[in-house]
């Protein structure tokens, strides 16, 4: 079996997600690769929720709109997604619930009887699962065991009897023999590759789809090296993180849209201060509330221009969990280097989806800054030909640190005088020119696909993944900027130089990227623009690519 | 030793004759000569202020500081502090931005307790923005966003600190300035967050030099139990920052609580702290 994509839905509180990581960890350690998609609506109860598994031999980046199976906690999960189905697909489903042709099994009756919570039937469903996919037991059991942390017993004892209920098995799945690779969020690939380039504190106030990142940093502070601060607002995080950052600690902040548009006043502090921070801002659907949990990368043209002010920034999009590790790990080492504000910019597809990671942690090391010689007397603004000034930090016995949002001598007084004011924006602005000679030694654009091809994909971010599985069936090219402030426009005219076609694909209403680029003479000649809240899955992608080309 | 004169700058000092500021500005040097001589390390120091006149007062000393923004004092001397809580942080505000712009973040730092000190140039009105009403202007006050009269009660930080968990409350006088090092050093050497209201005149926008003379006294003159909130309370509502006969000045309320960054850093220095192992984090994701 080449791949395999299993829909799991049902009601919210009816441990959908969790079922579906179970599932995603089991067909993990037989060796498959993983792309996990979560689905769900902002509440608590009720509504519909839905993951969608897949897994494959390759790598993929990716879910697709059909699926094989459907495992049905509640009817909507039929009604809403029958459509989805392969020729041969199959429904397993909660016959006493649900109505449908396939795999009936009387999760509730099942549970009931075993004397388990309403909350097993997710349980029941894995284990009649396990068989329908012809899975052995033990493997089950063991990712059970090793996943569900109350009552793990009966959770077995539940998951067996449902296993045993299933009288014939309607999928092959083997074992690969490839190696297992860990499960990782984007969320949690940010925090890791920060934690990588020595993040010591973690600020952020609750926003979906940038909580877990708070989450997942708070539940493993200690193995991490990392403090973790929930603080008042997205106004009080940011500026509790300049503070920090002054003080001479790595800081990292995570938000949304709506809380960024509070952080701007400190964006701009950071700017003139020379405060290394970095941001993560993960996009959802706006404009304001817009639709919170699901995905829109609809923030690119803010972020770019957030800020009052004339200041350099450094904006990086990841499009999958590895990228997002490196990125981040990057993101705060140049926020260092260069003392600059640094964006690592995602969106809920790639922050809150799964994948296998392949990353090797050990490219990510935390990089020393400049720091002050403890020559002379320390002036924190110190006018260099590169534009970088020395870091020294309170408590430093030879220095005095004065950090300032007035415009201000090389001392860091506050200043009026009109030559030094040209002066410290040059000085500030140099450092944009000294960040762009250092990018040049990294990867700033990825191609994908066949590089001959002439016709180009041209996205950024979490539609990545989509759009290389469609350009590998059509034979074309895809090009992904990695940074997108400030633009690496040597390296995209080199690898855009030839293409008859450049097709901008983008989870937004304007294509904000091929704005972005015309403003530097890049033309786009189609684009492929999704704004309803939801990904591009590589089938539906794949269906619009053929109509822009036919 | 460090001298007063050495924490002076170069910095040309642009507050206008009379100013309430320098009063506040010679008290906090003096303080911080005196606490050196009894052991604090003026390398391990860190002022801050936010926008508007008081907040000149860090380019007018010779320590390390952190010029902030408008109402955003609080959040960077609680992450200061947090980074490294080896460091003492002692933060000026307005009553602008202290009351008005940023009230949010003084509400939660008396929450937290977080160990920092706070202290507010409070002269009740906009100096730098040439003459608005502030959050504890008195009612009616004519100033040039309201010519007929502010249509607000003015606010009462003393009673509000009390009330968001504060554990050091004090009112001073800048027209009292040994009252006034007496409170800063105080609030220096308390554990916890230590906020003073410092009353001080604006020669030329609200000049309420006499008003104050005539009616402050000092709490230790009246047997106030400073360990008594109740009492605190009490007192704290004696006068509400418009008409009134008698003014206390003094240490309105302490306590010793755990403070924020005890309690949330258990130990750990931020600054100081080495990546963990994520290798065997991620096998955990197996």
């Amino acid at each position: 079996m080449e791949e395999l994509s299993i829909l799991i839905g049902g009601k919210a509180g009816d441990g959908i997600r969790q079922a579906g990581q179970t599932l995603a960890r089991l067909l993990n350690r037989m060796g498959y690769r993983i792309f996990f998609y979560d689905d769900y609506p902002s509440l608590i109860r009720g509504g519909h929720n839905f993951s969608i598994i897949r897994a494959s031999k390759k790598k993929i980046l990716a879910h697709k709109e059909k699926v094989d199976l459907i495992v049905a906690l509640n009817q909507d999960a039929v009604e809403k997604h029958r459509h989805r189905l392969n020729s041969g697909g199959v429904i397993l489903y909660d016959s006493k619930k649900v109505e449908a042709q396939g795999v009936g099994i009387d999760f509730m009756g099942l549970v009931k009887e075993l004397e388990g919570a309403p909350i097993m039937r997710n349980t029941a469903a894995l284990g009649a699962l396990a068989k329908v996919l012809n899975i052995d037991w033990p493997l089950l059991e063991r990712v059970i065991t090793d996943t569900i942390e109350k009552e793990v017993d009966l959770n077995l004892k539940i998951a067996h009897s449902a296993y045993n209920q299933v009288e014939k098995t309607c999928f092959s799945v083997p074992n690969l023999s490839q190696k297992m690779l860990p499960l990782v969020s984007g969320n949690e690939a940010i925090a890791l590759g920060a934690v990588q380039a020595g993040l010591n504190m973690y600020i952020a106030y609750p926003m979906t789809p940038a909580s877990a990142i708070l989450h997942y940093l708070a539940e493993h502070e200690d193995d991490l090296g990392v403090v973790t601060i929930h603080p008042e607002s997205e106004i009080g995080v940011a500026l509790m993180a300049l503070g920090a950052a002054y003080a001479g600690a790595k800081a990292m902040v995570g938000t949304s849209g709506g809380g960024f548009a509070l952080m701007t006043e400190a964006l701009s502090l950071s700017g003139q201060g020379e405060f290394p921070i970095v941001f993560v801002v993960s996009q959802r659907p706006g404009p304001s509330t817009g639709v919170p949990t699901y995905t829109m990368q609809g923030d690119l043209s803010f972020v770019i221009h957030s800020g009052h002010g004339e200041f350099a920034k450094l904006v990086l999009a990841p499009g999958d969990a590895e990228e997002a590790f490196y990125l981040t790990g990057l993101a705060m080492n140049l926020a260092w280097k260069f003392q600059i504000p640094c964006f690592v910019l995602s969106d809920k597809h790639l922050s809150e989806s799964i994948f296998s990671f392949d990353a090797d942690p050990d490219k990510v090391k935390p990089e020393d800054p400049l720091l002050w010689d403890g020559k002379g007397e320390y002036k924190r603004y110190l006018d260099t030909l590169n534009g970088i000034s020395p870091l020294a930090f309170p408590g430093n016995p030879a220095a005095v640190v004065k950090a300032t949002s007035y415009e201000h001598d090389e001392y860091g007084i506050t200043t009026e005088e009109s030559e030094q004011i040209a002066r410290m924006q040059k000085k500030r602005l140099r450092k944009k020119k000294t960040m762009e000679d250092e990018l040049a030694r990294y990867e700033q654009v990825k191609v994908y696909g066949d590089p001959e091809s002439k016709t180009v994909l041209l996205c950024w971010g979490s539609t990545k993944g989509a759009c290389i599985e469609v350009a590998e069936e059509l034979g074309l090219k895809v090009v992904q900027p990695l940074v997108l402030e400030p633009l690496p426009i040597t390296p995209l005219r080199e690898v855009l130089s030839d293409a008859d076609k450049i097709i901008d694909v983008e989870v937004n209403a304007t294509g904000q990227l091929a704005k972005h680029l015309s403003g530097h003479g890049i033309c786009i000649d189609d684009m492929i623009l999704r704004f309803d809240a939801r990904p591009f899955t590589v089938d539906v992608l794949l269906e619009k690519v053929k109509e822009v080309l036919s | 030793m460090t001298t007063v004169k050495e924490l002076g700058t170069y910095a040309q000092n642009t507050w206008c004759p009379g100013c309430g500021n320098f009063s506040i500005l010679n008290s906090i040097r003096k303080v911080l000569v005196d606490l050196e001589e009894e052991g604090l390390d003026l390398n391990k120091l860190v002022l801050a202020s936010g926008i508007g006149c008081h907040a000149k007062i860090v380019d007018y000393i010779k320590v390390n500081s952190f010029y902030s923004i408008h109402g955003r004092v609080p959040p960077p001397i609680t992450g200061i502090k947090l980074a490294n809580p080896d460091l003492t942080v002692i933060g000026h505000a307005g009553d602008g931005d202290a009351y008005g712009e940023g009230i949010e973040h003084l509400i939660f730092s008396a929450k937290r307790n977080i160990d920092v000190t706070f202290i507010v140039h409070n002269n009740q009105v906009y100096g730098l923005t040439t003459g608005q009403f502030t959050p504890t202007s008195p009612a009616g006050f004519k100033g040039r966003s309201t010519p007929g009269g502010s249509p607000e009660e003015p606010l009462n930080p003393i009673d509000l600190m009390l009330s968001a968990g504060a554990t050091f409350v004090a009112r001073g006088f800048s027209g009292k300035p040994k009252h006034l090092q007496f409170l800063m050093k105080a609030a220096v050497k308390h554990q916890g967050f230590a906020f003073i209201d410092v009353l001080q005149p604006c020669f030329t926008f609200y000049n309420t030099y006499d008003f104050y003379n005539k009616r402050v006294y000092d709490l230790t003159d009246e047997a106030h139990d400073a360990s008594d909130r109740k009492a605190a309370l009490v007192r704290a509502c004696e006068w509400s920052y418009g008409e009134g006969e008698r003014i206390p000045i003094g240490i309105f309320y302490q306590v010793r609580r755990s403070t924020y960054d005890e309690k949330l850093l258990a130990g750990r220095i931020p600054i100081y702290l080495k990546p963990g192992n994520i290798k065997s984090v991620l096998e955990k994701h197996t």
